[in-house]
């Protein structure tokens, strides 16, 4: 680790004024990725952001038909929680499959998205659910929000403080882990929403997408049974050791299967 | 009988330290004034050195030294040594290039030590590390073992084509003439994919020069501290022997890979001495996966000539074995000695031929890992005998009982130097076959079927070479040490007893088999034990713990010492029970005259030892004795592993549903430890089958070099272990009729695994059986099932 200044602000206004006058400066949320990279001398922010000192990050309430949960929400809390277990269960099983227990005890839903790396879980429930991010200045559509390797829609000094998840008439997730690392080899979020169904993998690609031709075929039929006959096209999708790109697109579809099963 | 004796399942000593973070470990000693060190490393895996600036990092705060290879080659300091002399087919020595502790004016793998940063604190060593700028030459790179003699790359000066040793064993004629008359031959290809050891505990070192007593101490996480004493004095050349104190105190586990004497300990000691100050080192675990030495990494090919039976006529083998860039400590060896001299296995295979070429690569030194050798040889005995079975249409238990060794042939010659004491297989085959339910494995399959899965058996009939190693046998193999075992027990005023060892405990719980022996032998409370290694300044000289002979050897050692111990308290009893000598009996920690009732137990033997006012004239005082023993020949455990799992067709993913693992190890101390080393061994076997690989990329980066790539197997990627010892056969030739367990289970279990897949697919794949492979030779049958 590099030594760097550190600052704990009550207040998302706070934050985002401490960010100003540090542009060198990085946010600690979960620190679940962050610490390690620090510890690896991989990063050397000047400052370091603690967000946890921020009480209106915290908590989780529904809204109509949506579930608002605070960007320090530990996925732990997002798991256990009973709104989010009546009306979106798929959302808990996520989170409750997200790492380890030490890793959901601490790591968060804001440090989750904005990190955005291709193997997390996050970004499929985002994209699946056609759920709102939420920041200090303005709201961005899930879909918009996640534009490509490591990369978001967020501006220099913006900070995620929610993130509002529609209550779907139905969801599942289900991943097929690295063996390794145990992340996401391949994700993949289905849902049926009043806006239609979604289909969101990530984990396969560089970064969080949707599947139309699953979608258009699971409109009809939200079964496994109505995308037996389709393949996904590996080309840009993620190969390394641990799997080719033509091995993840077969995932995608088998985990897509075993995702539609659970909903039964 | 003593209560925690021999025999007794007693709970570890050692783990109440352990599990409470009571332990002490390497990087948990802090001396007064302690620097730290951190090494610059070659990002290259083979480039020469054309300069390195050190100005900048001389003037960074906190710094104390910056040292070269230039400054090791000045102050002439030896290099590293591999201590077994391996000559090729032509009787020639094999080639091995200096292996100094900085590497100097070449690099030769990714992790090479080209500098290190003395500095007051561990972050001041980083940041001025950072700050060596090293010009680098990049030269070609050889990787691949396969590959490595056509290369056009050299790694060393004047070893032409990489090749370190080509080496034989057996008889090529009969073996050549026995295929010629073959019903059938069997032939396998076969990769042994190459591992990280991945201790718990990463390596680590802290050098103290002490100034006034002109005197080192080297604190280091070894298996074997007399060994680094002695490389680091006689071939190193940092200190005299008898100026060096080396301590390897808790050490969190070894697996083998800290059996070697590595540059970073010389480098620390060395330099403590340049700065006046002890210098502390703790390798992160990025450093751990790049400069430890890695295990296995063997390509071969074996035949097995059959008659029309299914009897094995003759195996010829030959394998091309990955050394890395530097020959390790031990490294020779492990591909010959201990690799080849096993291709036995269980069975009467009347002639056998083995070839082995060992190359030098820019990987990262390779050499003996959980097995060293001995699993190599399992793999391919084991892979090649269910090959057969298949191709012989016989079932691969019938197979297998056909070849077996019978009992009534022990002790047994092979055909490739080793002779078996003793041995029964097939008493383990049974009882495998029975705690397997091998006869409802075809119902099971069906069961599996119905659900979509594909289930498959396969066996391993193991046999392994333990309990290393008699001194003269080895010396005539080349082997520059002995390999014999020292103990002492020594009694206090109190009747307590301290046990000196020259093995090493680094997780196989020695404080506690230890002291359960000496409680055994000398009828002593087991509680009234210590056991003490490790610190070269206080136990009896030893040659460490590996190849499973703490037990077979330095247990063996410990009762010849405890022997000694009863023969000088017949003379006292004798004394102060006025009576013969020869009438003296001793049982059960008392010595008794025969056939009276008068007696006096061990402790006021002792105390008469110690406090000699009524005491044999003549006789010394005290009670401290200490032996030496040198095994007759290695010891032979052996079992049948049998493995069971199921496919997932879609996923490719496969599961373990039954692991059974039946050993004869000969006679037990304590059997719940036992059962430990048996899973700890069968998790890093099916670690090696199903999950674990060390991947270099072309350009020689160790691309699997953290836990995000390295697959270690965890708790649920494991059944739970249907682990039987029998009573089987105990060994010949030490008097505790043990035989050792350390590595079995790391050694049987690849090829069960391996051929239950195999089984469960229907055809064969390389290790690991990641769910891509296996996903993808399902698709490959399905498409030729298709095209037929």
């Amino acid at each position: 680790m590099y030594a760097f200044g550190y600052h704990r602000p009550g207040s998302v206004a706070d934050a985002v004024k401490l960010l100003a006058d540090h542009p060198d400066a990085k946010l600690l949320a979960g620190g679940q990725t962050f610490i390690p990279t620090l510890k690896q001398r991989l990063a050397q922010p000047s400052d370091v952001i603690d967000l946890g000192g921020i009480a209106e990050l915290r908590g989780i309430r529904a809204e109509g038909d949506n579930v608002v949960i605070g960007a320090m929400v530990k996925h732990g809390e997002v798991m256990r929680d009973a709104t989010v277990k009546s009306m979106i269960p798929a959302l808990a099983d996520m989170a409750g499959v997200i790492g380890d227990t030490q890793v959901r005890n601490r790591g968060t839903l804001g440090g989750s998205i904005s990190n955005n790396d291709p193997a997390a879980d996050y970004p499929g429930a985002v994209v699946g659910l056609g759920a709102t991010v939420i920041t200090d200045r303005r709201q961005i559509a899930g879909e918009d929000f996640f534009t490509g390797l490591f990369e978001t829609a967020l501006e220099e000094g913006e900070i995620v403080t929610a993130v509002s998840f529609p209550k779907p008439v139905a969801a599942a997730y289900e991943k097929f882990r690295n063996p390794a690392s145990r992340y996401a080899m391949v994700g993949v979020f289905v849902a049926k929403t009043a806006g239609g169904v979604r289909v969101a993998v990530t984990g396969a690609g560089p970064c969080v997408f949707r599947l139309p031709e699953f979608e258009q075929a699971l409109s009809t039929n939200f079964a496994a049974d109505a995308i037996q006959h389709l393949n996904v096209d590996a080309s840009g999708l993620n190969a390394d050791i641990h799997a080719s790109a033509e091995y993840r697109a077969h995932l995608i579809k088998v985990v897509a299967k075993r995702a539609l099963a659970k909903i039964g | 009988m003593a209560t925690n004796g021999i025999g007794s399942s007693v709970k570890r000593k050692e783990d109440l330290r352990f599990i409470t973070g009571s332990g002490r470990y390497t990087d948990d000693i802090q001396l007064p004034h302690q620097a730290y060190a951190c090494f610059v490393r070659s990002p290259h895996a083979h480039a020469t050195i054309n300069s390195i600036d050190r100005s900048a990092a001389e003037a960074m705060p906190g710094v104390l030294g910056v040292f070269t290879g230039e400054e090791v080659a000045a102050d002439g300091l030896g290099g590293l040594i591999c201590g077994w002399m391996v000559k090729s087919k032509d009787g020639s020595p094999m080639k091995a290039g200096p292996h100094p502790i900085l590497a100097h004016r070449k690099v030769r793998y990714v992790g090479d030590h080209v500098a290190v940063v003395v500095a007051e604190t561990l972050q001041q060593a980083r940041d001025a590390a950072e700050a060596v700028e090293v010009e680098y030459g990049v030269l070609p790179a050889a990787v691949d073992v396969a590959k490595t003699h056509d290369s056009g790359v050299d790694i060393h000066d004047d070893i032409p084509n990489n090749l370190v040793y080509d080496w034989e064993i057996g008889d090529k004629v009969a073996t050549d003439a026995a295929f010629a008359q073959a019903k059938h031959v069997t032939r396998v290809e076969l990769i042994n994919n190459r591992l990280v050891p991945n201790a718990m505990e990463p390596r680590a070192a802290l050098g103290h020069y002490d100034t006034g007593m002109d005197a080192y101490t080297l604190y280091t996480t070894s298996q074997n501290p007399h060994v680094a004493r002695l490389v680091i004095s006689a071939f190193v050349g940092i200190a005299p022997e008898h100026k060096l104190t080396v301590i390897a105190p808790d050490v969190g586990g070894g697996f083998g890979s800290k059996i070697f004497i590595y540059a970073e300990e010389c480098v620390c000691l060395w330099a403590s001495k340049k700065v006046r100050r002890p210098v502390k080192w703790t390798a992160d675990r990025t450093e751990a996966f790049l400069s430890d030495a890695h295990g296995r990494d063997h390509v071969s090919v074996a035949e097995m000539a059959m008659d029309e039976n299914g009897q094995f006529l003759a195996l010829r083998v030959n394998t091309k074995a990955n050394m890395g860039a530097y020959l390790s400590t031990f490294s020779s060896c492990i591909p010959t000695y201990l690799y080849a001299t096993l291709l036995a296995g269980q069975y009467k295979t009347p002639a056998i031929y083995c070839d082995v070429q060992a190359y030098y690569t820019n990987t990262a030194p390779v050499d003996a890992y959980r097995g060293a050798g001995r699993p190599e040889a399992t793999y391919l005995v084991e892979t090649l005998v269910e090959e057969c079975a298949k191709d012989m249409k016989l079932d691969p238990a019938e197979i297998r009982r056909r070849n077996f060794i019978p009992k009534d042939a022990f002790p047994y010659q092979t055909p490739v130097a080793l002779q078996y004491d003793t041995g029964d297989y097939e008493p383990c085959l049974d009882k495998a076959l029975e705690l397997a339910d091998y006869a409802g494995f075809p119902e099971r399959r069906r069961q599996s079927e119905a659900k979509g899965k594909l289930r498959g058996i396969g066996f391993s009939a193991y046999i392994e070479a333990c309990g290393i190693a008699p001194s003269a046998v080895i010396g005539s193999l080349g082997a520059g040490v002995g390999l014999w075992e020292s103990a002492k027990v020594r009694f206090s005023h109190t009747g307590k007893v301290q046990v000196l060892t020259g093995t090493h405990s680094h997780g196989q719980g020695h404080e506690t088999t230890f002291a359960q022996l000496v409680a055994s032998k000398l009828g002593v409370a087991y509680e009234d034990v210590d056991v003490i290694h490790g610190d070269t300044s206080k136990t009896t000289v030893g040659m460490g713990t590996y190849g499973s002979r703490s037990l077979a050897v330095g247990g063996e050692a410990l009762v010849k010492a405890c022997d000694k111990v009863i023969a000088k308290g017949k003379k006292i009893a004798a004394h102060l029970l006025e009576a013969s000598e020869q009438d003296i009996v001793f049982q059960d920690g008392n010595f008794s005259v025969a056939g009276t009732d008068r007696s006096k137990s061990i402790g006021e033997i002792v105390f008469a030892a110690l406090v000699p006012h009524n005491y044999p004239p003549g006789l010394e005082p005290g009670m401290e004795e200490t032996a030496y023993y040198d095994p007759a020949n290695f010891t032979y455990p052996s079992g049948v592993y049998i493995c069971e799992l199921e496919v997932d067709p879609d996923s490719g993913v496969v599961e373990i549903q039954k692991f059974t693992a039946v050993d004869d190890f000969g006679n037990v101390i304590n059997p719940m430890i036992v059962e430990g080393q048996v899973h700890g061994g069968l998790a890093q076997g099916i670690g090696q089958a199903l999950l674990e690989n060390a991947v270099y990329d072309e350009s020689g980066q160790l691309i699997s070099a953290s836990y995000m790539d390295y697959t270690m197997p965890r708790a649920d990627d494991l059944p739970s272990f249907v682990v039987h010892t029998t009573a089987g056969t105990a060994c010949t030739h030490n008097s505790l009729g043990v035989k050792g367990c350390g590595e079995a289970g790391a050694i049987g279990s690849p090829p069960a695994v391996m051929n239950a897949v195999a089984d469960a697919i229907g055809t064969r794949i390389s290790m690991p059986a990641t769910p891509e492979k296996v996903w993808r030779a399902l698709q490959k049958t399905q498409l030729a099932q298709a095209a037929e």
